[in-house]
C-alpha cells in the first residue's frame, strides 16, 4: 500500500482535527447594498424573457423528427413541467442514469426531436443548441419557483452519486490545490466582496443550489447550473468539466440532497 | 509528481488505525473513472490537473488527516522553499499591491501560465485602504508593524508565501513559489507590501 491509499482510507478513521483558516464572520454594508438591489429588481426578473423564449421552444416542432418537447418526461410524467426541476436530479429507469435537468432535457431532445446531444455538449455557452437549452432551462425552472427542494434519495444509484459528489467536493488538485471546499467549506466566508455559501450545510446548500439557475446582472446572461459549476471549476484552476458529465451530476446530487427541504428560488438573480 | 521518503515510517504509524474496506476501494475506483471521463483540456488548463499530488490526496476529506500525517507533509513541503539567492527579501511595495489585488492566472481563459496575480485579496484583508477583501484567510492588516522585521519573521513569511503547506499541511493557501504561480521577484514585491513602513498595509 502506498501513502496515498493509506491516507485516503484512514482519514475518516483517524480524526485529529487541524484548525483551518480562522477568519472572522462579518455581514457588512456591502452585503446590505446587494440585498437592497435584489429587492429593487425582485418583481421584474429579467429571466422572464429567457423563460418566454424557452416556453416557445418547448412547444415548437423542431429537429430532424419535427416534434415538440411537450411529451418530455422530466420525472413527473410526460409533459409535466410544474415542480419538475425541484425534484431533480433523480434516477431515471429509462436511461438507467441519474440525470440533472440539463442532461434529462438532452435525452428528450434526442429521443423526441432527434437532436444529437453532441450539438449541445460541444457548443459554446450562448451559442447554437446550447443557447436554446439555456432558454428551455429558464422556462422549466421558473415553473418550480417557490416549491420545496425534494430530492428522492431512496434509489441506490442516488446514494452512490451522492457519495461520489461528496468526494468531488473535497477533492483538491490543480496548481492552486483548491477543492470546492476551499471556497464553500466554511461558514460566513467571502472572496473579495462575494459571499460564499457553506455548501456542507442544509441552509448553505439550499441557498446556493436553490437559487440557481440564475440571471447574472453583471453580464446580462442567464446561467444554468451546468454553467455555474463550469465557472467554479475554472476558478478552481481545474481542467474544464465536459457539459453534462457525471462529475457535474454527482456534485449536483450532493448539493441538492444537502439542501433538501429548502425553498426553490429559481430563476435566481445574481451579481 | 512528488513522492514521500517517509512512506514506510508513515505506513506503520497509520496501521494502528482502521483500514479502508473493499466497498470503499470499489467506490474509489469508480470515482477515479468518473473524473477521467468528465474533464477535458481547455487552453492551458490541461486534463492532467485532475491527478493529485500525494499531499493533495491526503487533504481531500472533510477532516484534516491525522497529526502525524500532517507533520510528515509539512516536513516534506518545507524542503521545497527556496529563499532569495541574494539574501534580499524586498522589492517594491507598489508592485506588491498590484500582485496582491490581481486574482488572474492559470485558468483556461488565461493565455499563458506565467504573469499571474497572487490573488491575496481574494482571501486576506491587507491594507488600510482596500475594502474589497475576502475572509478565507486571516487579516494581514499592519502585518509588518505588528510582527517586526526580525530574521525569523522574514524567513517565516517568505516561506509561508512560497509554500503555505510547509506550516499547515492542508492550508487553503496556494503554494505560490513551489507551484510556479509567482516568481521570486513577485514574492519580493509582496514582502515589501507586507513589511515596508510606507506601504498602506502598515501606514494609515
Ligand atoms: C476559488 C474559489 C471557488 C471555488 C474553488 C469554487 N467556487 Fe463556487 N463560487 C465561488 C464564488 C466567488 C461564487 C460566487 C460567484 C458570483 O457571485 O459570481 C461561487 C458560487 C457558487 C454557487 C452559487 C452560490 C450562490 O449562492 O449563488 C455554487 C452552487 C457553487 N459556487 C458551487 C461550487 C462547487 C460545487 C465547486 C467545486 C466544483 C465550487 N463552487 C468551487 C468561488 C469558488
Ligand atoms: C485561497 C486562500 C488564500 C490565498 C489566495 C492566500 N492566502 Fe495567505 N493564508 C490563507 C489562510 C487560510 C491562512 C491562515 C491559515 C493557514 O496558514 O493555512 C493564510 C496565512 C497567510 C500568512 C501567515 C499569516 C500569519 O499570521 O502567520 C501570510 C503571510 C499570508 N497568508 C500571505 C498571503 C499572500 C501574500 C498571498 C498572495 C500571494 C496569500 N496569502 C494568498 C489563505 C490564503
Amino acid at each position: 500500500m502506498n501513502y496515498r491509499m493509506l491516507s485516503q482510507g484512514l482519514a475518516g478513521a483517524c480524526l485529529v482535527l487541524g484548525t483551518l483558516g480562522a477568519g472572522s464572520a462579518q455581514a457588512d454594508a456591502t452585503t446590505d447594498e446587494i440585498a437592497r438591489y435584489r429587492e429593487m429588481i425582485a418583481d421584474g426578473n429579467p429571466s422572464e424573457l429567457f423563460a418566454l423564449q424557452g416556453e416557445e421552444l418547448w412547444k415548437q416542432k423542431r429537429g430532424p423528427r419535427n416534434a415538440s418537447l411537450e411529451q418530455c418526461d422530466l420525472g413527473l410524467g410526460p409533459g409535466v413541467v410544474k415542480g419538475a426541476s425541484a425534484r431533480l436530479p433523480r434516477y431515471f429507469k429509462d436511461t438507467g442514469r441519474v440525470q440533472d435537468l440539463e442532461t434529462r432535457l438532452m435525452t428528450c431532445m434526442e429521443t423526441l426531436q432527434g437532436i444529437d446531444p453532441k450539438t449541445i455538449i460541444n457548443a459554446a455557452w450562448g451559442k447554437g443548441e446550447r443557447e436554446k437549452m439555456q432558454a428551455i432551462v429558464a422556462y422549466v425552472v421558473t415553473e418550480s419557483h417557490g416549491e420545496k427542494i425534494d430530492i428522492d434519495m431512496k434509489p441506490p444509484q442516488m446514494k452512490k452519486m451522492y457519495e461520489l459528489g461528496k468526494m468531488t467536493f473535497y477533492y483538491r488538485g490543480g496548481p492552486m490545490d483548491f477543492s470546492c471546499a476551499t471556497c464553500h467549506g466554511d461558514k460566513d466566508k467571502r472572496i473579495r466582496l462575494q459571499d460564499l455559501p457553506d455548501l456542507r450545510t442544509q441552509a448553505g446548500a439550499a441557498a446556493g443550489w436553490g437559487s440557481w439557475p440564475a440571471y447574472r446582472v453583471s453580464n446580462g446572461q442567464f446561467w444554468t447550473m451546468q454553467h455555474r459549476l463550469n465557472d467554479c471549476f475554472r476558478q478552481q484552476r481545474f481542467p474544464e468539466p465536459i457539459y453534462g458529465s457525471d462529475v457535474t451530476i454527482a456534485l449536483s446530487v450532493y448539493m441538492a440532497a444537502t439542501g433538501n427541504g429548502g425553498t426553490v428560488m429559481t430563476p435566481g438573480i445574481k451579481r | 509528481m512528488k513522492t514521500y521518503a517517509h512512506t514506510v515510517a508513515l505506513a506503520s504509524l497509520l496501521l494502528a488505525c482502521q483500514g479502508a474496506g473493499a466497498a470503499d476501494a470499489e467506490l474509489h475506483a469508480e470515482f477515479k473513472a468518473m473524473l477521467d471521463s468528465s474533464f477535458k483540456t481547455t487552453g492551458i488548463a490541461a486534463k492532467h490537473r485532475i491527478y493529485q499530488l500525494d499531499f493533495q490526496a491526503a487533504c481531500s476529506q472533510a477532516q484534516a488527516p491525522a497529526m502525524p500525517v500532517q507533520k510528515a507533509i509539512e516536513a516534506e513541503q518545507l524542503k521545497t522553499i527556496r529563499y532569495p539567492a541574494d539574501g534580499n527579501y524586498f522589492g517594491n511595495w507598489k508592485e506588491g499591491e498590484k500582485i496582491a489585488i490581481s486574482g488572474r492566472g492559470l485558468t483556461w481563459t488565461d493565455k499563458t501560465p506565467t504573469d499571474n496575480g497572487g490573488g491575496c485579496y481574494n482571501c486576506h484583508q491587507m491594507s488600510h485602504h482596500e475594502i474589497a477583501y475576502g475572509t478565507i484567510g486571516t487579516s494581514l492588516l499592519e502585518y509588518g508593524k505588528t510582527r517586526g522585521r526580525s530574521d525569523e519573521v522574514l524567513r517565516y513569511t517568505w516561506g509561508k508565501i512560497w509554500n503555505a503547506k510547509a506550516f499547515n499541511a492542508c492550508s487553503n493557501m496556494p503554494r505560490n513559489g513551489d507551484a510556479d504561480i509567482l516568481t521570486e521577484q513577485q514574492i519580493k514585491h509582496l514582502m515589501a507590501y507586507l513589511f515596508d513602513p510606507e506601504s498602506p498595509v502598515n501606514k494609515k
